[in-house]
């Protein structure tokens, strides 16, 4: 094995700026796909669990459809098919005009995936403090919405703070399938550096750390809104 | 827009089929390779020294923590390096695929094992067996049999994972897809074709397990 070393290329000019800005895409892309997978996944969860039939069906329609297609496969048909579905003049604003398409909509079918997950986890945390107070929660006289509202909805939701955590960093690692639609994010400029400079070693070991730096972040964030929210 | 192209799916039937076949090599190699070394991970986890088990849980725990898309990069630049000879695309990804994916059946396979009652151990012995003749013959098999629902789940979500050779241009069942819609320049047809496709195989397999383990 003759490999020549050179950690050098990870502060040289201009491998270091691609990296923190890889670094910086990939902040985006995470921000944006969680913040969407909460909006999303929040309320199909609560009405998978709500004591309504229809929407619980479209609660578990959303989830069988949107976890059962790759998330790669998804984010092609936002990028490539939905805006030539859309009439001529918002098809070309999704392409074009609306501000930072490609960020946009990876943030969307990112979060759209990450949202069936979120859904499946509020769903499974209602569920369990529904078999435990319902009964209860009957007995002293509520009524069904109501035992919803006020003691599962707190509860369950409480309890879901903790797998909220594996699902951010789901989200992470879901960011850097944006490259296959062109943003620069971590693992692509990784790539990049690599193949400018045979440094794969470097680059790679470089987006290896801030992974599992960002990771530790996302876990260590995700800890103090448990401790708030208890 | 123009209209729903339905020839341009039926003249590429064949080369699709072609990249579906792939993806399920992917996914067999993939899913059986991962459950092989990610049994062999959570034993030594279970049996060996405290040290190579913290080595081993550092490796799954890495793994788990970085982007599959990654992984396939890392391999792609490792393995000629390591081997002095050039890998093809098929070799290094699956390589990644075993690697990486056996993390994920380790801590499958750990779960399924700690799942076993602590008082079906400690039967076991009080028979006379002895430590390794109790794992093997008492707890492995019931946690394998809690495991299985949970193993099969996990083969749909390796299927999707395939999916991600895209990156290193391995002509998978997406990728193929993928050059059709470029050249012919019929991205709604093709994408649409594998999500139906990837939609009937992954929801019918979800509702499947749930079915035979409920």
């Amino acid at each position: 094995m003759n490999y020549r070393w050179d950690w050098s290329v990870l502060w040289r000019e201009p491998y270091g700026g691609w990296l923190l800005s890889g670094l910086g895409w990939t902040l985006a892309v995470t921000l944006g796909s969680f913040v969407v997978a909460l909006a999303v996944g929040l309320p199909m969860g609560i009405a998978g669990r709500l004591p309504s039939r229809a929407t619980r069906a479209v609660a578990s329609v959303y989830v069988g459809l949107f976890r059962s297609v790759p998330p790669l496969v998804q984010l092609f048909l936002w990028y490539f098919v939905i805006p030539d579905l859309l009439p001529d003049a918002a098809g070309m604003w999704v392409k074009r005009d609306m501000p930072y398409p490609e960020l946009t909509t990876a943030s969307v079918a990112i979060g759209l995936f990450a949202a069936a997950r979120v859904a499946e986890q509020v769903r499974a945390g209602l569920l369990a403090v529904e078999q435990r107070l319902l009964p209860v929660a009957l007995a002293s006289g509520l009524r069904p919405l109501q035992a919803f509202r006020l003691i599962l909805l707190p509860l369950g939701l409480r309890r879901v703070i903790g797998p909220l955590t594996g699902e951010a960093l789901v989200t992470m690692k879901l960011s850097s399938l944006s490259l296959a639609i062109g943003v620069l994010e971590l693992t692509a400029q990784s790539r990049h550096i690599e193949n400018e400079t045979f440094q794969g070693f470097e680059a790679f070991t470089a987006a290896t750390i801030l992974y599992l730096v960002i990771g530790l972040g996302l876990t260590a964030v995700m800890g103090v809104i448990a401790r708030r929210a208890r | 827009m123009d209209d729903f192209d339905w020839a341009v799916i039926l003249r590429s039937a064949g080369f699709l089929g072609h990249g579906l076949a792939l993806s399920a090599l992917l996914v067999a190699v993939a899913s059986l390779g991962g459950l092989g070394l990610g049994t062999g991970l959570a034993l030594v986890r279970l049996v060996a020294p405290r040290g190579v088990g913290a080595i081993v849980a550092g490796y799954v725990a890495v793994l788990r923590s970085v982007p599959l898309i990654l992984v396939l990069f890392w391999f792609y630049f490792l393995l000629p390096i390591a081997t002095g000879r050039p890998v093809s695309a098929l070799g290094s990804a699956l390589t990644a695929f075993v690697l990486f994916e056996a993390a994920f059946y380790c801590e499958i396979v750990r779960a399924g094992i700690a799942g076993v009652p602590q008082g079906q151990r400690l039967a076991a012995m009080a028979t006379g067996l002895r430590g390794w003749q109790a794992l093997r013959l008492v707890i492995l098999p019931q946690a394998a049999r809690a495991m299985v629902p949970v193993l099969l789940n996990q083969v749909i979500l390796v299927f999707q994972d395939t999916s991600l050779v895209y990156v290193v241009s391995l002509r998978d069942f997406l990728t193929t897809a993928n050059i059709v819609a470029t050249r012919d320049g019929r991205p709604l047809e093709m994408y649409g074709t594998v999500a139906v496709t990837y939609l009937v195989l992954c929801l019918g397999g979800t509702l499947l397990i749930r079915l035979r383990s409920a």
